[in-house]
């Protein structure tokens, strides 16, 4: 392990890497094709770098590469990208409750405890506020903690810490301080798991300077935004979905890290961009085959970055489409969708043939009752609709 | 410690040779001295230290001139408040300085420091300059964070002072982070986390205690008691104000913070405690001659004569003046030149710092986010960079 973790030492105020470790030598993988860094990675096998690696629907991306790749999981996805972050970097280390021993609640952390030991793979008490507090002090003397809220609900508890805390310190301090701290969890309404259980935390954060919000939504880029997560000198939160963990989806067996600000284009399209993140990318996909089939050409963005939003992509969308639905698991009031909206009212007016239209989640406590909790969140139904209405 | 240090030959320097010798100080400026603590210590599940406290002449004249520059500092503080100079809110410290003095004298620069928002001289003492100080609490871009933090926001990464924090309490799971990683890294540093009798009350204090004890980190809780949580009594505040036995689990010291060499050595041994067995919690019994902040006159919760009591039998600058004068270490009139340095330094510090200009506009968006992979953020043109607000 290295010696010290920038206590001693008088780093300059945005020392992004310590002596020891090499600059990133990976390739991002942009939706463009344009890889940030072009440096050959050395450590792992070094095959085709995979440019136009896009986990489009249609298109597979392990086939541009010479190797097929591996199924898995998304939880396997997401442990895969610790378990390859925490080799790489001694100073990756894993908060939460049930992280060690049991493995994480969603398996998410299996077996890592077993392999990095108690230290590294922190079992902590039931004490949010605290135990993220201890990440971020950890974090300003250089260590890079992942720190998990069994369910992003329960990190209201430490929305100071997270805030104030996390967010700010770069800036109060002058920049002497960075935080790559890496807060993730799983939230979004569930099946029944009731009101305090289905909590969209993305919508309280959004404002929060200095983090980074991101949410994953495949196997592929949660892999990818993990990676990419944990090697941020930003502190990130990284929303994952209860209902998501046991997509199967193939990916590439080389390493990769997928950009944290960019968003991925899912389905291009002509007539309308439709604008969605997380598990409702798939009730949008679900309404496109509908869509489809009814003749109409929906261009399909997951804009996966949530602050910051990645404007030019969805601008150039907007730019060729002049529609915009916004498909959002968040409430109506203060969500993600508000902000969207609102961003692309200010930044591409003139390219919009017709108001925004953001379908949002009800403004009310998840409801236990399945039938009711089904209309609490959007259908592919209702979205088919907007569409239609959209596109008259 | 390399600034005690120059500051202590600055003081050597300026005492003629002669004056030493015809005092018949044979011994060199280390030589021990042994000192008895004003009060014993007292201890819960712990045997506290010995009352004896070793120190030297060297030692003793630096804690008067550190504590002298300090008391000043806060004192000009109070008039550049007034001035309007500093805005927002200051927290002064002046009649606590022992507490900060006698742990630096206890400890190395490895070891971290985390406190509240009373940050200012705990930032002198871990190596901070007077004009980062006062240029930050102007709101220049000198300051130690550029301007942008503030009273409540000192930092000094390379001396281990990590702040400087506005929310009660939340500076103290921080700590424990802290000493996470000092414990992660193997370093053998401990960790300094200190709060006040008011944050002695928070929840995510006892969840950072329960941690720190669990996984046995090393944690040196300081709770610097100065019996007024802002405007309420310790005794209205906390059912229990022994705040040294709060821990339960874990052991505690009450130490006279008034008497920075029972503070020193109080620190001393609660570095030895935990760097072999978890955390402690010292308990520094102080007292703030100013009210809570600038904008608390201080004197409605209190009596006048409260404060001038303390400040006469208590203060802690007087305590080491006394100490100092019955070892005839140095003349009334030499530390009364000190006292006069002290104050010249703070006052060119300060005519230093007013010369320092305010932060550049576009000050406003850095550091909000650091450069690391790929985290670039563009407009929506992708022509500027610049970070996006949705």
């Amino acid at each position: 392990m290295a010696a010290s973790f920038g206590v001693s030492s008088a780093a300059a105020a945005n020392a992004v890497k310590s002596p020891a470790l090499s600059p990133p030598s990976l390739p991002v993988i942009r939706s463009e094709a344009r890889p940030i860094s072009c440096r050959v990675n050395k450590s792992r096998k070094a095959g085709k770098i995979t440019t136009k690696a896009v986990a489009a629907q249609a298109e597979n991306p392990a086939s541009a590469a010479s190797k097929p790749g591996h199924e898995v999981l998304l939880f396997e996805a997401l442990r895969e990208g610790l378990e390859e972050e925490m080799e790489r970097d001694p100073r990756v280390c894993i908060f939460g409750e049930d992280v060690g021993h049991y493995g994480g609640s969603y398996k998410v952390s299996k077996g890592l405890a077993d392999k990095y030991g108690d230290l590294r793979v922190l079992d902590t008490p039931i004490a949010e506020n605290s135990f993220i507090g201890m990440a971020v002090g950890a974090a300003m003397t250089g260590l890079r903690p992942v720190v998990e809220g069994m369910n992003m609900g329960f990190l209201l508890l430490a929305f100071n810490q997270i805030s104030d805390n996390c967010g700010m310190l770069h800036y109060t301090s002058g920049g002497q301080f960075t935080i790559p701290t890496v807060i993730r969890g799983p939230g979004g309404v569930g099946r029944q798991l009731g009101a305090e259980h289905s909590q969209r935390l993305e919508s309280y954060f959004q404002s929060i300077p200095g983090i980074q919000m991101v949410a994953c939504s495949t196997p592929y880029n949660a892999k990818g935004l993990m990676k990419a997560a944990i090697r941020s000198e930003n502190p990130v939160v990284l929303f994952e979905h209860v209902l998501l963990y046991n997509l199967k989806e193939r990916i590439p067996d080389e390493e990769y890290v997928v950009s944290l600000e960019e968003a991925e284009m899912v389905r291009p399209g002509e007539h309308v961009t439709i604008l969605t993140y997380s598990r409702m990318r798939y009730h949008v996909m679900q309404a496109a085959k509908t869509l489809v089939n009814k003749g109409y050409d929906p261009e399909v963005i997951d804009i996966r970055s949530l602050k910051p939003f990645d404007l030019y992509t969805i601008g150039n969308s907007i730019k060729k489409t002049h529609k915009v639905l916004i498909v959002e698991e968040c409430m109506r009031t203060g969500g993600i969708g508000a902000s969207l909206t609102a961003a692309i009212n200010e930044n591409f007016n003139d390219y919009l043939d017709a108001p925004i239209v953001c379908l949002s989640s009800q403004d009310v406590p998840t409801p236990y009752a399945g039938t009711l909790e089904e209309v609490t969140v959007v259908q592919p139904g209702q979205i088919v609709t907007a569409v239609e209405q959209l596109c008259r | 410690m390399a600034q005690l240090i120059r500051r202590a030959a600055a003081l050597n320097k300026s005492l003629p040779a002669a004056s030493f010798a015809a005092r018949g100080l044979a011994t060199a400026s280390t030589s021990s001295i042994t000192v008895e603590t004003s009060l014993p210590f007292t201890g819960h599940n712990i045997d506290p230290p010995s009352r004896s406290v070793e120190t030297s002449p060297q030692e003793l004249l630096t804690f008067f001139r550190d504590m002298a520059l300090m008391r000043r500092m806060e004192i000009a503080a109070d008039s550049l408040y007034k001035a309007k100079l500093i805005r927002g809110f200051c927290h002064l410290y002046d009649g606590q300085e022992a507490v900060c003095v006698g742990m630096e004298a206890a400890i190395n620069r490895k070891d971290c420091i985390i406190t509240a928002y009373r940050d200012h001289c705990i930032f002198l003492g871990r190596g901070g300059t007077l004009l980062e100080a006062f240029a930050e609490l102007m709101g220049r871009k000198d300051g130690c964070s550029k301007g942008k933090g503030g009273s409540m926001h000192f930092y000094k990464k390379e001396g281990g002072f990590y702040g400087g924090h506005g929310i009660v309490g939340a500076q103290v799971p921080l700590g424990c982070g802290l000493a996470f990683a000092q414990k992660y890294s193997k370093d053998e540093s401990v960790t300094f986390a200190m709060y006040g009798d008011g944050a002695a009350n928070q929840g995510q204090l006892f969840e950072a205690l329960n941690m720190a004890a669990l996984w046995d980190l090393p944690a040196i809780l300081v709770c610097e008691n100065n019996h007024y949580g802002m405007g309420t009594a310790e005794w209205r505040a906390a059912k229990s104000p022994a705040y040294y036995k709060r821990g339960d689990y874990v052991p505690g010291l009450k130490v006279d913070g008034m008497d920075a060499l029972a503070v020193k050595q109080a620190c001393k041994f609660a570095k030895e405690h935990a760097l072999k067995n978890g955390p402690i919690i010292l308990e520094m019994d102080t007292y703030r001659y100013h009210g809570h902040s600038m904008s608390d006159p201080g004197s409605t919760y209190r009596t006048r004569d409260e404060i001038s009591g303390v400040r006469q039998e208590r203060d802690p600058i007087e305590r080491i003046r006394k100490l100092v004068l019955a070892h005839d270490l140095a003349t009334e009139k030499e530390l009364k030149d000190t006292e006069k340095e002290v104050r010249k330094e703070v006052d060119e510090a300060i005519a230093q710092a007013k010369e320092s200009p305010m932060p550049d506009p576009s000050e406003l968006f850095s550091n909000v986010y650091a450069k690391g992979l790929g985290t670039e953020s563009f407009g929506a043109d992708r022509k500027e960079v610049r970070t996006v607000l949705p």
